[in-house]
């Protein structure tokens, strides 16, 4: 096989929806005018397919931090943490971010995924178990190849399928690693992790909590799922990034453990690359300090999310199974996503489309998501473009979306 | 005991149910390529399999599996590590 031959399949499946005039795949945005709202060719959009829970990425005090390190830092710190790239700020982050989460370590990571690659791919090598939930994210699954570890899976939110699997694998799930994510980022659902904590009591094994869709969204100080069910002292590893509701870009591994921090020395991720730049740094540490200061940016966070999900199910939507600031409607094929998806961004809102094998339930979804810096006018915008669509010549697509597989959601 | 072709069988079922009837199953037909089965499904098939033979099988083994004939064979060589000889 020529070595571009096994992109045959994908340029097919892709070729509908690259000649079409808007591309959901790499959507050029042309302008940006606020957290929530955007140009996108001629349509101004409401953007509400972002990560941007608490619409930090324009806060003042956030990009007044950024600009004082621009001037003082510069661009780039040009290096590893391990060589010239840990300036005072990554020091400093990974210290305040420590007493946050209320962990011994805090490791800085250049991504979240790489946060994930660096922190699974070396804590586990051959020999070790992973246990995964089925729907949890791709670099969750590459940072396990990577680590050359027994990978299983279990069913997706299903402590019992995990149980089934621990104790099919006796003695050994004792040291097995368990990976779960908060919210998990394509159904906006929350792993069962009262339950998946009491399952680790009884059998053993490490936790790993993924929180990068659930810090600044969920516990009562925004640490996340873990803290929101109070089961932070059953959590080794606490995964997260600062693309979301931090506002930047980077990633954090935190854990109470005394060797976590040797991690520094093995990890590869960590150690061959450039550290994140000295601005990123400077607005997530005053990004942390309004989410930690303004826990009201998280009461209306989840007021804006009740609202949309409300909306939409009013509308008759097949929309997930829980409500939270990540709100997919589902639909039943590739096509009518993209047809939705046009139409939206023609309507003035600005969605994300989602295909198979992306989808968890083999299903097309857009998925909405909503910040707290949305207005209540904004989300009502929002729902008056779903609701345009009910009313939009493609009738069908509506009233088969709405018979689209029910099980398990709502 | 459970043997090679029975498990075997038990890939076939599955398959049939999860692929379009139009085409058709062989041991030899690749599951990707041929079949179409996206990276979900193919691991969904292994969940199925360890439920119906109790056993833990590791997404690993499909670093050299392409047909149903060589994932019957790779869960076969497991179970025979795991249990000693199952046939």
């Amino acid at each position: 096989m020529a070595l571009f031959d096994k992109f045959n399949k994908l340029i097919q499946e892709r070729a509908t929806f690259i000649q079409t005039e808007l591309s959901p795949f790499g959507t050029r945005i042309d302008e940006i005018y606020s957290p929530t709202e955007g140009r996108i060719g001629e349509c101004r959009v409401i953007l509400a397919g972002t990560n941007n829970y608490l619409g930090l990425t324009f806060d003042p005090t956030c990009l007044d931090a950024a600009r004082q390190s621009l001037e003082h830092e510069g661009t780039g710190t040009t290096g590893s943490r391990m060589a010239n790239g840990s300036y005072s700020g990554h020091i400093a982050l990974e210290a305040e971010l420590a007493d946050f989460f209320q962990r011994r370590s805090v490791i800085l990571f250049s991504t979240g995924y790489l946060a994930n690659l660096g922190t699974i791919g070396t804590l586990t090598g051959p020999g070790d178990i992973v246990l995964l939930d089925a729907d949890c994210h791709a670099s969750i699954y590459d940072a396990c190849k990577l680590s050359g570890a027994q990978i299983i899976r279990f069913r997706h939110n299903d402590a019992h399928d995990l149980e089934r699997r621990m104790l099919r694998l006796g003695e050994q799930a004792k040291d097995a690693l368990i990976i779960v994510e908060g919210i998990y980022s394509m159904l906006g659902d929350y792993a069962p992790l009262k339950e998946i904590a009491e399952i680790k009591r009884q059998l053993g094994g490490y936790l790993l909590v993924d929180e990068a869709h659930s810090v600044g969204v969920m516990g009562k100080h925004g640490r996340g799922l873990a803290e929101e069910l109070n089961v932070e002292s059953d959590v080794d590893i606490v995964l997260g990034t600062f693309s979301k509701t931090l506002g930047a870009i980077g990633g954090f591994a935190a854990s109470h453990h005394p060797e976590f921090n040797l991690l520094r020395y093995a990890s590869r991720p960590y150690i061959f690359t450039a550290s994140p730049s000295p601005a990123s740094i400077a607005s997530v540490r005053a990004a942390l300090q309004v989410m930690i200061d303004q826990p009201e940016l998280r009461t209306r966070l989840w007021a804006n999310a009740r609202h949309l999900h409300k909306g939409l199910v009013d509308l008759g939507y097949c929309v997930g199974p829980q409500v939270s600031p990540v709100i997919p409607v589902l639909l039943e094929s590739p096509e009518k996503g993209m047809f939705f998806w046009q139409k939206l961004i023609k309507h003035g809102v600005y969605v994300n489309l989602v295909l198979p094998p992306a989808t968890p339930s083999g299903q097309a979804l857009v998925r909405c998501s909503v910040s707290a810096a949305h207005t209540p006018e904004q989300i009502d915008r929002i729902i008056g473009a779903f609701a345009q669509l009910m009313a939009e010549p493609r009738k069908e697509a509506v009233s088969n979306a709405q018979g689209a597989t029910r099980p398990g959601y709502r | 005991m459970v043997s090679q072709e029975m498990i075997l069988e038990r890939l076939f079922v599955y398959l049939n149910t999860t692929v379009p009837a139009s085409a058709p199953v062989r041991p030899d037909i690749e599951l990707v390529q041929e079949l179409g089965l996206d990276s979900i499904k193919v691991m969904d098939l292994l969940m199925e399999l360890e439920d119906e033979f109790d056993i833990s099988i590791p997404l690993n083994i499909l670093t050299d599996v392409r047909t149903p004939a060589q994932l019957a064979q790779a869960v076969f060589s497991l179970m025979e590590h795991a249990n000693g000889a199952v046939r």
